[in-house]
Order: C-alpha cells, then structure tokens, then sequence
C-alpha cells in the first residue's frame, strides 16, 4: 500500500500531526491540508470512512472524540487495510503514552514522529509487530537518557 | 534576552492565547530567542529549541531559518539531537532545498555507525526526503544493509531501497539479488519489506519478473503457513495472523501473475479458497484480507470458478452492515460489470436499495453501479427506482443521474411515449441540473414521434402552467406550444384526458414566461419565437400577439429585439401571405421560424424525406417528388418541393440561420431577371437579390404561355452544398456563429413536366446570376 500522506488534526482545524510520502511543495501542502479538513470535517457522524477527492482514495477515522486520523491513498490501494494501518497506530500511541490522549500528542509531538517512523517508511508498513515497535522505542528512547547524561556531566 | 522557554511551556503559552494576534506575539517572540540562540556556538538546550521550531512549523509559521541549524544538529555526537535534528530534516527540507545535499555526508557517516538506532535514523531519513542525487551516492551503502545480519537494520534498509527504487529506477538491478536472499527470513518485519520491494522492482522493470517469477510458490507457501498456522501474538490482529503480510503478498502475486503467464493458477486457487474459509468476517480486518484476495483474483485472468467465489465474496459485502464494506464491495463491482455483467445483475437489488443509503459515498457508488446495470430487460423498473432517486438525491449528484437516465432512457426506451415522459419527468424535478444539449435533443425527439405531438403538447401545456422556473423544461414547452399550438386549442386528445384551453390562456402562459424575471434570455427568445408562431395557428388574438412583439421592439437585449423587428416587419408588409401560405405546406413558414430560433443545423435536424438535391450537381437519379400541378404563371419560392422545406437547408446549407429569414422575406421582391430556361413554351426565369452580406435571395419564377395546362411541373434547383468544418454542434439558441467564405456560386435546375402528353425532362446550369456585383 503507498500512502501518499498521514494528518491528524482537531475537530477545530488544528494540525497535530503532518507526514508527508511524496515530496509537494509548501503551497502543495497547505493546500491539501485546507481541503482535507473541509471534507472530512463536514462528514455527518456513522458515514462511510472512505471518500473520493481528486484521484486519491482517503480514508480518515475519528478518535478520541475530536482527533481526526486522515490518509491519502492511492487509486489501487486496499482501504479496508488502510483502515487497520491507522487503528494499528492509535493502538501503538496508546501503548506509549498509556490511555493516550489528545493533550498527550500536542504536548508530545516530536515522540508521536518517532513512533510513527517506527512504524510506517515511505508509505509503506515497517513493522507488522507491536511488540517490536515497543521494544524498539524504549530502546531509543533510553538511549537518548544515557547520551544525555553522558554529555551532561562535567568534564574536569 | 529572555532565558528560552523549554518546548512545553512554550506550548502551553501558544495555547493559553485567547486571540490570534496574541498567539502571533507569542510566537514571534519565541522565535526571536530561537534565531538568537541558534547563532550561538554552543547551547545545552539545542534540541529543546529545535523541537520548538518545528511545534511552530507545524501551526503553519516560518520556519526555514532552522534549515541550517538541521544540518549542524544532525553532524552532533548526540543522541538526542541527532534525533530531533533528522526529525527537523524531515520536516524543514525535502529535496527541493539546496541545503539537503549537505546532509548526505552526514547520512553516509551515520549509516555506517555501530549503533542501530543511528543507523535507523539516517535510513528514516533518506527514505522521507531523499532526492535522487543523494540516493545515487548512497545506493551502494543500502544495498550492504541489505545483507546486514540485524533485521531491525535489513527492514529499515529494505524499505530506504524501495525508495531509492522509486526515485532513481535503474538502480533496482542494484537491489535485485539482495531483495530475493530476504524472502527466506522468518522476521515479519523482513519479509514484508522484501515483499513490498520485490513488487517495487517489478513494476519499474519489467525483466525483474521473470527473476522473481520463480518466487512465487515460495510466497504461497509463506501465505499457507500465515493463513493456517496458529496463533502468533505479535502479529496477531483480532485473531488474523498478521494481515498486513497477508495483503501485501496477494499484492505482490497478483503483480506478477498479471504480468506473465504462469501455470501457478492451481496454486492461487487452493490458497484463495484457504483464505476465504479460514478468514474470520466479521470484523474489519479479516474483510480487509478477503477483499484483497478478491481484488487478485478479478484482476489476474483466472478460471471462472474463481471468479464465481469472488463475485460470490462480494455479495456478501453487499449484504454486510458496516457502510464501509459495503462502500468497497460496489467500487469492486463497478470494475467488472463491465466484463462480468450477468454475475453483478444477480446483485441489482441490493445495489438499488444502497442508492436510498444515507451516506452520500455509498449513495454516490450506487448511483454509477446501477447505471451502469440499465438493460433494456430491466429499464422500467430500473428507472423507477432512478427517477425516486432523483427527487431525493443530494445536489451535487443530480446533474450526474440525469444525464445517466437520459443515456439510459436513449438507449433502451421500451416506447416513445415512455422516452417523453421519463425525459419531462426529468426535466419537472431535476431541470436545472441538466445539460444544454438536453433541450435541442428532446426538441428532435418530440418532432420525430409525430404522432404523440397532440399529447406532448398538452402534457408540457400543464406542466408550464404549474411551474416556469425550470429553464430547460419552460424552452421545450415553449417551442411546443409554438409549433403545436393548434392541437392544443383543438382540444381533443386521445391518449390522455383534454383540458379546455382558450387561445387566451395560451398567451397568457407565454406571456408570463415572457415577463418573469426566473426566465432567461434564451428561454424568453423561445417564447417569443413560440408567441410569433402561433400568429398563423389562432384566429382571435392576432392584435394581442402583435402588441406583445413590438413591445420587445424597444429590448435591452439586442437579440430579443432584432427578433422583435423582423417579426413586425412580417406583420406589416406579409400580413396578406398570412392565410395565402396554405398551399406552401402548413409547416412551412413554421419551420423556418423554428430552424431560425432553434438554431439546428441540417445534420441534426432530422426531418423525413430530405431530398438530396445535391445528387443534380452529381448526375445521378434522385427521388423526384411532385408539387401541386400548376395551371398558370405564379412565382415559386425556391425549392418547394413538398417535403417539410429540409431541400432550402441544403440548398442554403452554412449560411447563417438569419439568412433564411431574409430570403423569407425577399421572396416576392423583384428584381432584375434572365432568363434561364425557355422551350416550347415554359419559361423559367431568374433573379437575384443580394439583400446583405450573408444573404442571397433567388427567385425562380416559371411560367406556361401555350395553350394548354402542363400537369406534373417540378422545379428542382440545387446549389453546391459548402462544407464547412468543425460543426457538428448543434447551435444553441440565439449562439450565432458565423462562416465566412468565398463560393462561386452555381445552379442547377432540373425541370420536368407533361405538355400534351409527352414527358419533358431538362436540366439547366446557371453560372451567372445577374444583380450580383460580379
């Protein structure tokens, strides 16, 4: 499956989360933000996740109330699957932050990349597993401590 | 200078900003500090600050004074920044930017570092922002990552090559053997990356296939153990074994079977039916991999039996609650109904009742999927269900299911009464939603069923004296009324109950057409045209049609009132030809009339028994058709011929529609003549009139000075017939498009007749025309 891009934004047209798999310029890209959230945003509750704009498919979920989780997919691609791509995700951020929730990914948004780029490259899934994408960022991430107070100490 | 505010402070003032100016204030400062801090040499809180920059990126400020501090945080010995650098990387510079190609060497020296993590970040990072430059100089490094023995490094690295692949295609020959060693690993994570880029491989080069052609038992091996095996946690998804896996290899084997011929059939079928027993479907996940089977087997050129199961498959989905499921069981279907159509009609009510779905997704997929089911064994009832829909159906897809029935109801119309009706249904709830060509088309329509003309008028009568809002529908009645007046005030019609219509409630219809301000320029020029027209039909209200056009004398709009004039001109000086127009044939001024406010040009008018003329200038025999026996000198308009008047469209084929209406209107002047035809006493004489620059009248005027009466006198004149290209639209309503061009003009008369009881037969040419310049 080659996703075309990732966002995650409020229900008020805030931008939490952006990752894009095929380079567009800045205006590109604002646009596409501006014209996905006027679509999805506009969607009644209990419709069909999957809508048609331009020649991509995009599938988007709603999460946590007032998250919105939009991919861009290409014509060929399985939406279904797309589907679990983004549940798979929340389920990872879940795993991490423990009961994740919106403040958590505002606040922490520089660890919510991390995890997604454990998880998805270039479009494409990099690890079936949840464990090992949890293994891997405690890994990461206590490596980052160590380094930290490697440097951090004075050196006489 | 302010001490900097670490990252979550900063983010909790941005937040706590009540208005945009405030939060604008805040982040300008915020950057400022940034700005300031990144000019310093050394900074503790370097990645603190980064990390900040790109929280404001992300709210859509500028941010590309971090680029360079990127570049310096990617070169550090630390972890973290490193980090938060390749994150800012990702984010701040993609392959456009001059300042990427500086990170290369920094990607190359951290792919070759002992540490995974590092590894994995640079690899990240190629493969989100790689341009092709940097991907030609690091290819070589990914394809020894490949070979790695770590396969949290070989999936990562599997995946950078798939982009490398997609940037730089003649480097896939580099990755090829590496990509085939993969497929033996256990690791999921591995395999999925092979997999993905062994389908990359293929798809850009074609002989790749052949190489990898030989995998394929292998991955149905792979799929058999996934399908069947037992329950492996970590990839588990709601009791499917990893179903990412699963998918990607049906992807990859329906690549590969579709591009070459392999006898691996047997080899599909047993595992698709595996998977489609084994597969739990009722939750998502399970239909998400039974879906991706589906979608392999319709696309490979399997055997009939698969194809069964799968149409089988999406039956079910039909059938499925959940509106996604539904949503991607009718975009499957669209694709083959159009080579499996037999086997998608089984499903037709089902598809039917989608269309009354809330979801306008599902709605919409509906729509096409049962359009593209109309047969002609099930039009009516199809239609039904397609008209209801139109009524309710949300906006934007109206004008897409008009013109879907309207093609529907061309092609398979059970009866003409039945194609008028659907299309004034059409028009009566959807009528500004339809397309322009709509109101010529059913105006060919209409004049083609001659016999359901005294219906059509009084069905379209009813419907504009209920509404005149809908433009297309109000045009047509319009041009009705006009033509088909007469019927209407007679008052009797067999197909459906008559209603009592005085010539002033006609007028009056038109009228208020005429003055609403819901009525377009083009639909108040058919009204006026149609209001002309009836001046032949009615007896009584002769007086009042006048007044109504010479008020439209004095129009803003010019085309409204150059019709306004030319219409009192016939009122003033033909007033006596009114009655006298008899033995032309009723329809003949009427025809005129509408060729000129209908605008059609021959090809598309469609009126029975057009005369080739145009066979004179060839030679050959036409088909002759006799006009009223002429007893006595009396001028001739040109070409009657007794058929609805198509012969003066060829005769005067690319001439603009206003020329027709000069000739009209010249046809008794006179003018200098000659002679073109004299013997034994038959007399043809000619003369022309240039009346403007477009416009040609020739008057052919015969005569008999023997004693006794010709019987059978045909006068057949053709002049070449100009071709001019590019034209076979049909001309809207008051559009005039104009040709010009240079014709030698030329005529050939054909005259036969019986004179004391012997045949004559004679053609004349006539190559100069007197009255005309040169």
């Amino acid at each position: 499956m080659f996703m075309r891009f990732l966002l995650l934004f409020s229900r008020q047209g805030k931008l939490r989360l952006q990752k894009w798999f095929t380079p567009l310029t800045d205006r590109e890209k604002k646009k596409v933000i501006r014209d996905m959230m006027m679509l999805v945003l506009a969607r009644p509750a209990r419709s069909c996740n999957f809508l048609q704009w331009r020649d991509l498919k995009i599938v988007y979920k709603r999460w946590y109330a007032s998250l919105y989780f939009c991919a861009g997919l290409e014509d060929h691609d399985n939406e279904l699957l797309a589907l679990e791509v983004l549940h798979r995700y929340v389920e990872l951020l879940d795993k991490y932050f423990g009961n994740v929730c919106e403040l958590d990914i505002i606040f922490n948004f520089e660890k919510a990349y991390f995890i997604l780029d454990e998880f998805l490259m270039e479009g494409e899934i990099l690890e079936t597993s949840k464990v090992a994408v949890g293994v891997s960022l405690e890994e990461a991430d206590t490596l980052q401590e160590t380094m930290e107070e490697y440097m951090s100490k004075p050196a006489y | 200078m302010s001490p900097s505010v670490p990252l979550q402070e900063m983010i909790r003032a941005i937040r706590s900003a009540r208005t945009q100016c405030e939060e604008r204030g805040v982040i300008q400062r915020e950057c400022a500090t940034i700005r300031a801090q990144f000019r310093q040499a050394d900074n503790e809180g370097r990645s603190h600050n980064l990390a900040k920059l790109l929280y404001v990126h992300m709210l859509g400020y500028p941010a590309h004074f971090g680029q360079m501090e990127c570049v310096r945080m990617i070169a550090s010995p630390r972890y973290s920044e490193k980090r938060v650098g390749y994150l800012g990387a990702m984010m701040l510079l993609d392959e456009k930017q001059d300042a990427s190609l500086l990170i290369t060497n920094s990607i190359k020296n951290d792919l070759a570092n002992s540490n995974q993590y590092v590894q994995s970040l640079a690899l990240c990072t190629l493969a989100c922002m790689g341009s092709a430059e940097m991907c030609r100089d690091l290819a070589p490094e990914i394809n020894r990552l490949l070979r790695a023995s770590n396969s949290y490094i070989k999936k990562k690295a599997a995946l950078c090559a798939v982009h490398i692949v997609r940037k730089v295609q003649d480097l896939g020959e580099l990755f090829a053997p590496s990509a085939r060693c993969l497929l033996t690993e256990k690791n999921h994570g591995v395999l999925h990356g092979a997999v993905v880029l062994i389908t990359e491989l293929c798809e850009c080069n074609p002989e790749s296939l052949e190489r990898f052609r030989k995998t394929v038992p292998d991955l149905v091996q792979i799929m058999k153990g996934l399908v069947i095996s037992g329950y492996s946690p970590d990839h588990d998804v709601a009791g499917i074994s990893d179903p990412f896996l699963q998918v990607r290899k049906c992807e990859i084997m329906k690549l590969i079977l579709t591009k070459i011929d392999t006898n691996a059939f047997n080899l599909i079928y047993v595992f698709t039916i595996q998977v489609a027993t084994n597969t739990d479907s009722t939750k998502t996940v399970g239909n998400a991999v039974l879906y991706e089977t589906v979608l392999t087997v319709l696309d490979i050129k399997s055997e009939s039996g698969l194809r069964v199961l799968a149409v089988n498959i999406l039956g079910r989905f039909l059938l499925n609650n959940d509106r996604n499921i539904r949503y991607i069981a009718m975009i499957s279907l669209q694709k083959i109904v159009g080579t499996d159509h037999n086997a998608v009609q089984r499903h037709r009510g089902t598809i039917v009742d989608c269309l009354k779905d809330q979801d306008a997704s599902v709605k919409r997929r509906a729509l096409e999927l049962s359009l593209a089911l109309v047969s002609a064994s099930n039009i009516r009832s199809m239609m039904k269900e397609l008209l209801s829909f139109l009524s309710s159906c949300p906006p934007e897809l109206r004008s897409q299911t008009a013109s879907g029935i309207f093609i529907a109801a061309e092609r398979y119309a059970p009866s003409q009464r039945w194609h008028i009706d659907t299309i004034l249904h059409v028009l009566t709830t959807a009528g500004g939603d339809v397309r322009d060509e709509t109101v010529p088309n059913l105006i060919q329509l209409i004049t083609n069923t001659s016999e359901l003309h005294c219906y059509t008028v009084h069905k379209l009568y009813r419907a504009l004296h209920n509404d005149i809002s809908q433009q297309p529908l109000v045009q047509v009645a319009c041009w009705c009324i006009g033509e088909y007046g007469d019927l209407l005030l007679r008052g009797e019609c067999q197909e459906m109950e008559p209603v009592q219509v005085t010539e002033d409630d006609v007028l009056d219809v038109l009228e208020a057409v005429l003055q609403s301000h819901m009525s377009s320029p083009s639909t108040r020029g058919f009204a006026l045209t149609a209001t002309m027209k009836l001046s032949t039909r009615i007896t009584e209200n002769v007086d009042r049609i006048r007044s109504i056009v010479s008020i439209y004398g004095s129009c803003i709009d010019v085309e409204l009132q150059q019709r306004a004039v030319e219409y009192n001109a016939l009122f003033k000086k033909y007033d006596h030809m009114r009655y006298s127009t008899e033995w032309l044939g009723q329809r003949f001024l009427v025809f005129v009339c509408s060729t000129f406010s209908a605008g059609l040009s021959p090809p598309i008018c469609g009126f029975p028994q057009v005369c080739d003329l145009l066979d004179l200038l060839g030679g050959s025999e036409p088909p002759l058709q006799s006009s009223p026996a002429l007893g006595s000198t009396a001028p001739l308009p040109v070409g009657t011929a007794g058929t609805a008047g198509g012969d003066l469209l060829d005769l005067l084929g690319g001439l603009e529609p206003t020329a027709i209406m000069t000739v009209l209107l010249s046809v008794f002047s006179v003018a200098p003549t000659v002679s073109v035809y004299d013997k034994d006493g038959v007399t043809v004489t000619l003369s022309c009139e240039k009346q403007s620059d477009s416009g040609l009248s020739i008057t052919l005027t015969a005569s008999n000075s023997t004693d006794s009466d010709i019987r059978g006198f045909t006068l057949q004149a053709a002049v070449p017939k100009v071709c001019i290209s590019a034209s076979n639209k049909i001309l809207a309503v008051h559009l005039k498009s104009s040709f010009s061009f240079q014709v030698n003009l030329k005529m050939r008369l054909r005259i036969s007749y019986t004179s004391q009881g012997s045949a004559v037969q004679d053609t004349v040419q006539v190559d100069s025309f007197p009255g005309l310049g040169h």
